[in-house]
């Protein structure tokens, strides 16, 4: 079973290095981006073979469920990038390549040296599953838990209004709350009149009440 | 120990052999006749206009971060649902406001008209 175990792990690593090769060295960019996914997959097996397995299905429910989804449609969002004339190594791979592997062997070599490497052979039962993640979520990091939806909401809402910026006309400064008052008092009545750039002397200086439409619409 | 992924790998060959088998087997026993008409690219029976590559509307971009924020809530869901049995009533109230600062994102998605397919 053990000697299982090794073949498993050994199929893992190289179907996660060649992968990994294939992402940058393809060049259709969308089969990079499959690539991508495949190297998650083999990730998600590396930590079935450690015995992780809510990190496993973490691992194939973000990274390839949600990640891959966002990678490719992110590809998609670009112009058309892959000119069949560009190379796909740049001029001056073979320095960048030493610089990166002295980079990446000074941080794997002593690590190699000093791990205790016999801990995989008496393997211990899982001290972390689902269920104490949910006992830790609900208890000690009951405030973390709660500050990541605070973080998920931003994160979307930022997206919002980043994506959102491009149907509106784009903003020369941020308004004051009382200017965006004023402005959507005046924009509810007739939508597309909208100054191209607000007065930034006349308007900012006065804390408008709220109904005072003529005050921001001077600009045109 | 590993006993169980051993369905788990018979469950990946199936899973594997299952679209790979027909296509080698079609492959083999397949007549060969290209013609440049047949090898064209089929878009609905029509004339393929332009390149392939088109811009995607960023609006398109938000639905895939909306699917991530929510499929990560379902990662936080999932630990909270195997200790649930013995946490109680403590952890339903947390996890309802969890879930209600998350649901307020999906309300400003909608308000803001995010979720318009255009």
């Amino acid at each position: 079973m053990d000697l299982v175990v090794q073949i498993m792990f050994g199929v893992t690593g190289l179907l996660i290095l060649g992968a990994a090769f294939m992402v940058v060295s393809v060049r259709n960019i969308i089969h990079a981006a499959l690539w991508l996914i495949t190297c998650f997959f083999g990730i998600a097996m590396l930590y079935l073979l450690l015995q992780a397995e809510f990190l496993a299905i973490v691992q194939i429910l973000l990274y390839i469920g949600a990640v891959a989804v966002l990678v490719l449609f992110a590809v998609m969002l670009t112009r058309q990038i892959d000119d069949p004339d560009e190379p796909v190594l740049f001029q001056r791979w073979r320095s960048t390549l030493l610089i990166t592997a002295i980079l990446f062997a000074a941080v794997l070599v002593p690590t190699i040296y000093n791990h205790n490497w016999l801990i995989f052979a008496d393997p211990q039962p899982a001290f972390a599953g689902p269920r104490e993640l949910g006992f830790a979520f609900m208890n000690a990091y009951l405030l973390p838990f709660q500050i990541a939806a605070v973080l998920l909401l931003a994160a979307l809402v930022g997206a919002i209004i980043i994506a959102m910026e491009d149907q509106e006309q784009r903003r020369v400064r941020v308004l004051t709350l009382a200017e965006e008052v004023a402005l959507r008092g005046e924009r509810e009545p007739s939508p597309p009149t909208r100054p191209a750039n607000p007065q930034p002397a006349s308007s900012s200086s006065n804390p408008t009440p709220p109904p005072a439409p003529e005050q921001a619409g001077e600009g045109a | 120990m590993y006993d169980n992924y051993v369905f788990l790998g018979l469950f990946l060959i199936a899973a594997i052999s299952f679209p790979v088998l027909p296509l080698i087997v079609a492959r083999l026993i397949r007549p060969k006749r290209p013609t440049p008409i047949k090898q064209s690219t089929y878009e609905c029976g029509l004339e393929v206009i332009g390149d392939f590559h088109v811009q995607f509307k960023i609006q398109y971009y938000l639905y895939a971060l909306a699917f991530v924020i929510f499929d990560i809530e379902v990662v936080f869901l999932y630990p909270w649902a195997v200790a649930y049995p013995e946490l109680g009533m403590p952890a339903l109230f947390a996890m309802l406001i969890f879930l209600a600062i998350l649901a307020f994102s999906l309300v400003y998605d909608w308000r803001k008209g995010a979720l318009e397919w255009i």
